[in-house]
């Protein structure tokens, strides 16, 4: 129960860890930080590059508080499962519109969660009833607004916890 | 009728003892604005959300009263467990754990215990900062050891042997130690622990970062063989755990010294509070896998400043356990508490001068690593060019001379 959990992360896993909470962190730093070779970093993390481990290095933005404004919406779709084709392919058609942000399969009581960002709540509704709810084998959906966003990526947003030690204890 | 001078009833032995290095830097630093603190001895993280859960949960079940003197029996049994898995020491709930407000009582609680008039208490310096004034409180004389840094803060044996006369009673360990980072391996310990039995002494073991530990395992004194009865050992939760506002800590020991700390406790404290031992249950029962993730960013953190400070020829032994740095700042020119008021007053950056945890602290610094990497980067970066800029001015003047 109290056990030492020595190692049971792989480096690859630590390293990725490192870059998720920070993505313009240097090699160097990494290399320091989990003592490792420089060369070493390097060499796995452009590996995870090519393997498409790595995909892209982000930034985590609190959109609300810039001007341009984006509407999100999550959508519950449920699929008519049909011979010949599976849940891919019909997310695959989903996907491919740039307006959708993620997709993902889920268990439950509906089949795929879309996340869609338009300018306006108008044309997130127009998107739905035009584009995805015509897609083949699309039997219902039911849209969620996201009215704002508290937590992201295990950011919290406006987060009022503060240091509130003392600034000098023994 | 004689006029009332408050000051003259305040015992003398108080009087005399030296206010806490650390108050003195405390208020210079409290009144400074902007100031990057890696001065704290305590973790920057907030306890756990399921253990604060745990707590407002046992508050709204009523969990409001008097738990027995040791402590709740839930929490001992969890406590003796937790030792003997993981630092294969037994103790009986019934009667060899007490549960304290803090290993700060625990500390305080065994000195008082086996400590009389004129007992010579052994202390490695330097050390946390409450040893000596405890000791001293319950009637002994403090005996220091200055470990140093080329023997990597370690107490050795023969430092020990020389350290003993007819009146030496109390050894007091502290590894992983606040405030150098040392630690002491399986095989330095059984060295020590071979002139504790020769010189019939007891140890306290002060164990409280056992758990930030960054090299192998750690090794608990009362472990090696025949020092299970001669040490109290005492750990707690504040670090591990990061839970220092809660004040629970503990000490398991033999029976008859166990006893005798709980009889001072029982009066003067009754009980640590039910509501910080709710806490700690909670803490034992789920929270390991918190521990070590703190653990994973207290070592990131520690390769990161350490690797900086030597870059910037401020050296740095490898502290292995804890969450402090204490590198010598001898080639400054500066001794430690002008070194930290100009970094302070220069760069906004506090530290903490080394001999605020005794003599043999001189001319180094402790850096607490318990703070965000941006916060120590950034405070690197300020420590780096105050360095450069003290080490050039040292190095201009003497070559004008
Ligand atoms: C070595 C050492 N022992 C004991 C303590 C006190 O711990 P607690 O919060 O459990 O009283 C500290 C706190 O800084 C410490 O560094």
């Amino acid at each position: 129960m109290f056990d030492n959990n020595m190692g049971g992360e792989s480096m690859r896993e630590k390293i990725l860890e490192m870059l998720s909470c920070n993505s313009r962190i240097s090699h160097d730093q990494i290399a320091v930080m989990l003592n490792m070779n420089p060369q070493d970093v390097t060499r796995e993390i452009k590996a995870m590059e090519e393997e498409k481990i790595i995909l892209k290095y982000s930034t985590l933005i609190n959109w609300e508080k810039t001007k341009s404004h984006t509407v999100t919406a999550l959508i519950d779709v449920k699929v008519t499962p049909q011979r010949g084709v599976g849940f891919d392919e019909v997310a695959e058609r989903i996907f491919r519109y740039p307006e959708v942000r993620s997709v993902a399969l889920m268990s439950g009581s509906y089949d795929l969660s879309v996340k869609i960002e338009g300018k306006t709540m108008k044309e997130v509704a127009l998107f739905v009833a035009e584009k995805l709810a015509t897609v083949e084998h699309v039997q219902s959906t039911m849209t969620h607004f996201v009215l704002k966003q508290y937590k992201q990526a295990g950011v919290v947003f406006d987060d009022k916890e503060e240091d509130r030690r003392q600034v000098i204890t023994p | 009728m004689s006029k009332f001078n408050a000051a003259d009833y305040v015992v003398p032995k108080l009087k005399s003892l030296p206010p806490s290095g650390i108050r003195k830097f405390f208020d210079l630093v409290a009144n400074t604005k902007g100031v990057i603190s890696l001065g704290v001895g305590e973790p920057d993280f907030v306890t756990p959300w399921h253990i604060r859960e745990a707590c407002v949960h046992s508050l709204e079940k009523g969990y409001t009263m008097y738990t027995s003197n040791w402590g709740m029996p839930e929490l001992r049994k969890g406590v003796a467990d937790y030792l003997s898995e993981k630092y294969h020491v037994s103790y009986s709930p019934e009667n060899q754990v007490i549960i304290t407000v803090g290993a700060s009582e625990a500390v305080d609680l065994a000195l008082r215990a086996v400590v009389d008039q004129d007992d010579e208490v052994i202390i490695p310096d330097p050390c946390y900062v409450s040893y000596k004034p405890c000791a001293a409180m319950a009637g002994g004389t403090v005996v220091s050891i200055p470990t140093k840094a080329e023997n990597d803060f370690k107490l050795t044996a023969q430092q020990l042997e020389n350290a003993i006369t007819a009146k030496s009673k109390v050894l007091v360990l502290c590894y992983p130690n606040n405030p150098t980072g040392a630690i002491m391996t399986k095989e330095e310990l059984l060295q020590i622990a071979a002139v504790v039995e020769k010189h019939n002494l007891l140890v306290i073991s002060d164990e409280i970062y056992s758990e930030l530990t960054y090299s192998g395992q750690h090794t608990s004194f009362a472990s090696l063989p025949g020092m299970l009865d001669r040490t109290i050992l005492i750990n707690g939760f504040s670090k591990s755990f990061a839970m220092t506002g809660w004040r629970v800590g503990y000490a398991t020991g033999h029976p008859e010294i166990i006893g005798a700390m709980v009889k001072i406790h029982q009066y003067t404290i009754l009980c640590t509070p039910v509501t910080a031992q709710m806490a700690a249950l909670e803490a034992l029962n789920n929270g390991m896998e918190q521990v070590y993730h703190m653990r994973d960013q207290y070592n990131q953190r520690r390769r990161l400043l350490v690797n900086r400070l030597n870059d910037m020829g401020l050296d740095c032994f490898e502290p292995k356990g804890a969450f402090y740095a204490f590198p010598s700042i001898k080639r400054t020119g500066l001794n430690s508490e002008e070194f930290c008021q100009h970094l302070l007053n220069e760069e906004l950056v506090a530290v903490v001068p080394g001999e605020a945890f005794g003599e043999s602290g001189k001319g180094h610094i402790r850096i607490s690593y318990a703070s965000s990497i941006n916060q120590i980067e950034e405070a690197l970066n300020r420590i780096e060019r105050f360095v450069n800029k003290r080490y050039k001015s040292e190095v201009n003047l003497s070559a004008q001379a």
